[in-house]
């Protein structure tokens, strides 16, 4: 579904991401792990669509198209879905429209008839009841005053409803209590199909106690310097990143 | 510049719709101005003594005046005789008296801005009275409102028809003397609209003019007078539109509002005039004085605006709080794109007690779009427990236009409670992305925000109008961030 080539990318001439290679296959979950400054955030934005980065070298292609070449809302449309790592607000603009403009817009390019605000209205229920979600959410304007919590779980019901083919989460964890990362999880959890791919940005190993992943990568300096199954994740809960960080320096030395 | 900037840039690219010419022959007094053209004026409207007197002196008193400067607005000088003041569609010379009798031609042009005249079309309830450069071609509803009291038609009918009323409210709000714009308008100014509301009728629609500037090189000079008697209501609601010219065009109007003891008037303007081309050439200049007095106690006034149109805007509609316990009320969006001026604001007038305004402006420049505001709220020594307050946002897209924010506060009793909240945001590169990250369009994103942002004044708008000024202002967008 999707596959990073050697890709290059940076802000302002300086180079954040130095090659990183990705396969993420339909019905899979990737979790990319790493410290600070790694380069994770860049990774997921510009999958997105974010502006403002350079690509230097490498590709990405998504559903054997060049992802690089299409616009943020043609990404959307075509099923590429980022929760944002810092949600942002946008006053006097309703949850519920604000949900219902980018589902019906997604809709519209599929094909799909849109769907009209009662119809909307119950879809829109039935996933907030699945998220613990206060219905007053809907009438209040997005993100507005939401709290932490309230913020991330808002994305996870963006996901929901928008049901997209490639899901990537950027520390969708961060901020969040014990139980709130649980509820964000069974979000995702229910999300897991064989048609649909996500991708997890975190920091932490505890978001995968919960949601566990096919394959888990270390990025590094703008590298994926190591990847493995789930057990990796518990290793490097135990060791910490500076453990793979010393071992690719020993690797670069000998090299 | 990033890639959803350049798209948005080339949506703001969009024309104005309302710019075409209706040919029609017209009757124009010569160019310029002196007192045979207020005489002229005056007797083609077969005017009683009492209004030429009263042009005459507004005239005289006006070549005594200058124009005013202190509008953060610049405009080349404007050649006050270089102007037709009074401009009238040749067919329309005696005036309609019914729908049927109007130019077909006149009423095309209406039904192509969205204005049916027809009654019959109509059911929608809203009356219209439609001014066509200087003069009102057709009323509507007008025996349905008859029945219950209400007098609305044209300014000239209202003073051949009721004189007496017009004699005892014309200029007691905003009087000839007032400001250069309103002395040059009390002098020239060629029709309008009229409305009475007798004691407590609460008019059972909205009432609406639809003002139209189709000559080249005419001002439009118009007044409007409404009178809501001892509680009676009424909500009124103006829209105004012109073809594309490459000269500027001057509007100079007054409208005078009065509301007497428990009274209330709601005024909505939709201003949608050909604001010039993307180089700042051509475009109305908009010199508008705009007054509201609630007169009786426990009366109340409140003006919304959408002002999307015009090269340059230069109003305040106000209130004047007089009686006790009256209220008075400014909302107002004022949007700036490519080269457009707007200084803009209100000014509460507290005078009697326990009086209460409120204020609620946003103003959206875009391009190299120029807006500010200026509002000054005054409480008069008498004013025991007055109450005031403001809000004023202003949104910022891209980064050649500028929003500026001027609020004057006077207050002479300590009773009085004035407080004043100001902000100003960008739309950020963050809303949008998150927007046409969930498959929005840059352009819908942009509508949404910028809805979004003017809900609290859109809230205030009936209904349809309410629909019409968001479209509006999308299209007024279209092309303008950089």
């Amino acid at each position: 579904m999707l596959s990073v080539k050697n890709l290059h990318a940076g802000v302002g001439g300086k180079e954040i991401l130095r090659g990183v290679d990705l396969d993420v296959r339909a019905g899979e979950v990737h979790a990319i792990m790493g410290p600070n400054g790694s380069g994770k955030s860049t990774l997921a934005q510009l999958l997105a669509g974010r502006e403002g980065y350079e690509v230097t070298a490498g590709s990405v292609r998504y559903l054997d198209r060049d992802l690089l070449a299409m616009s943020p809302e043609e990404r959307a449309q075509e099923g590429v879905f980022l929760a944002f790592q810092y949600p942002v607000e946008i006053p006097g603009v309703s949850n519920a429209l604000f949900l219902k403009t980018g589902l019906n817009s997604i809709r519209k390019h599929r094909g799909l008839p849109e769907l009209d605000a009662m119809d909307f209205l119950q879809l829109l229920r039935d996933k907030m009841k699945l998220l613990g979600m206060d219905e007053n959410l809907l009438s209040r304007a997005v993100n507005e005053g939401f709290s932490g919590g309230e913020k991330k779980r808002n994305e996870i019901l963006q996901l929901a409803v928008l049901e997209p083919k490639l899901a990537i989460l950027d520390e969708t964890d961060s901020g969040l209590d014990i139980d709130a990362v649980k509820l964000v999880a069974d979000g995702v959890n229910a999300m897991r199909s064989p048609e649909r791919a996500i991708v997890l940005v975190t920091h932490y190993q505890r978001l995968l106690n919960f949601i566990v992943p096919d394959a888990v990568h270390v990025l590094s300096q703008g590298r994926i310097v190591r990847s493995g199954g789930a057990e990796l994740a518990q290793e490097l809960e135990q060791h910490g990143y500076s453990w793979v960080e010393t071992e690719t320096e020993a690797q670069r030395k000998t090299a | 510049m990033p890639a959803a900037t350049k798209q948005l840039d080339e949506l703001i690219g969009r024309e104005y719709r309302h710019g075409f010419f209706t040919a029609v022959e017209t009757d124009t007094v010569p160019r310029g101005l002196n007192e045979d053209t207020i005489r002229m004026i005056s007797a083609r409207k077969n005017e009683p003594e009492f209004m030429l007197d009263w042009r005459l002196k507004a005239y005289r008193h006006w070549l005594t005046m200058t124009e005013p400067q202190w509008a953060n607005v610049h405009h080349p000088p404007i050649d006050y005789q270089n102007i037709f003041y009074y401009s009238a569609p040749k067919s329309e010379k005696a005036g309609p008296r019914s729908l049927a009798e109007i130019d077909p031609a006149l009423l095309r042009t209406y039904e192509k801005l969205g204005v049916p005249l027809k009654e019959q079309e109509l059911l929608a309830g809203v009356a219209v009275d439609a001014v066509f450069d200087s003069v009102s071609v057709a009323t509507t509803f007008k025996e349905k409102l008859a029945g219950l009291g209400i007098i609305f038609c044209s300014f000239s009918e209202a003073v051949q028809q009721h004189p007496e009323l017009v004699k005892q409210y014309l200029g007691t709000v905003v009087p000839y003397t007032d400001n250069f714009f309103a002395s040059l308008n009390s002098a020239v100014f060629s029709d309008g609209s009229f409305c009475y509301v007798p004691p407590g009728v609460r008019c059972p629609m909205e009432l609406s003019t639809y003002f139209r500037i189709n000559a080249m090189n005419t001002g439009q000079f118009e007044r409007t007078l409404i009178i809501a008697d001892k509680d009676a209501y009424v909500s009124y609601l103006e829209g105004c539109t012109a073809p594309i010219r490459d000269e500027n065009q001057l509007h100079a109007a007054v409208v005078e509002l009065i509301a007497l003891e428990g009274a209330q008037i709601k005024y909505a303007t939709v201003q949608n005039w050909y604001p010039g081309d993307k180089e700042g050439k051509g475009g109305i200049y908009n010199f508008v004085t705009k007054r509201g007095e609630c007169r009786g106690a426990n009366s109340h006034i409140s003006w919304t605006q959408v002002e999307t149109g015009a090269a340059i805007t230069w109003k305040y509609p106000s209130v004047i709080l007089r009686g006790d316990n009256s209220r008075g009320e400014f909302y107002s969006v004022a949007l700036t794109n490519n080269f457009q001026q707007a200084d803009t604001g209100t000014k509460m007038t507290h005078i009697g007690r326990n009086t209460k305004s409120t204020v609620i402006s946003k103003g959206i420049s875009a391009g190299h779009g120029q807006n500010s505001y200026r509002g000054l709220v005054k409480v008069l020594s008498g004013a025991e427990n007055a109450r005031s307050y403001t809000q004023c946002d202003s949104l910022l897209l891209g980064d050649q236009c500028s929003a500026n924010t001027f609020p004057y506060i006077e207050v002479k009793n300590p009773s009085a409670r004035v407080e004043h909240e100001a902000s100003t945001s960008r739309i950020g590169e963050d809303q949008l992305f998150y927007c046409m990250q969930r498959g929005i369009s840059p352009e819908e994103a942009v509508s949404m925000i910028v809805s979004g942002f003017c809900k609290a004044v859109f809230q205030n708008l009936p209904m349809e109008f309410a629909v019409e000024a968001q479209k509006l202002l999308g299209v007024s967008l279209e092309g303008s961030t950089g």
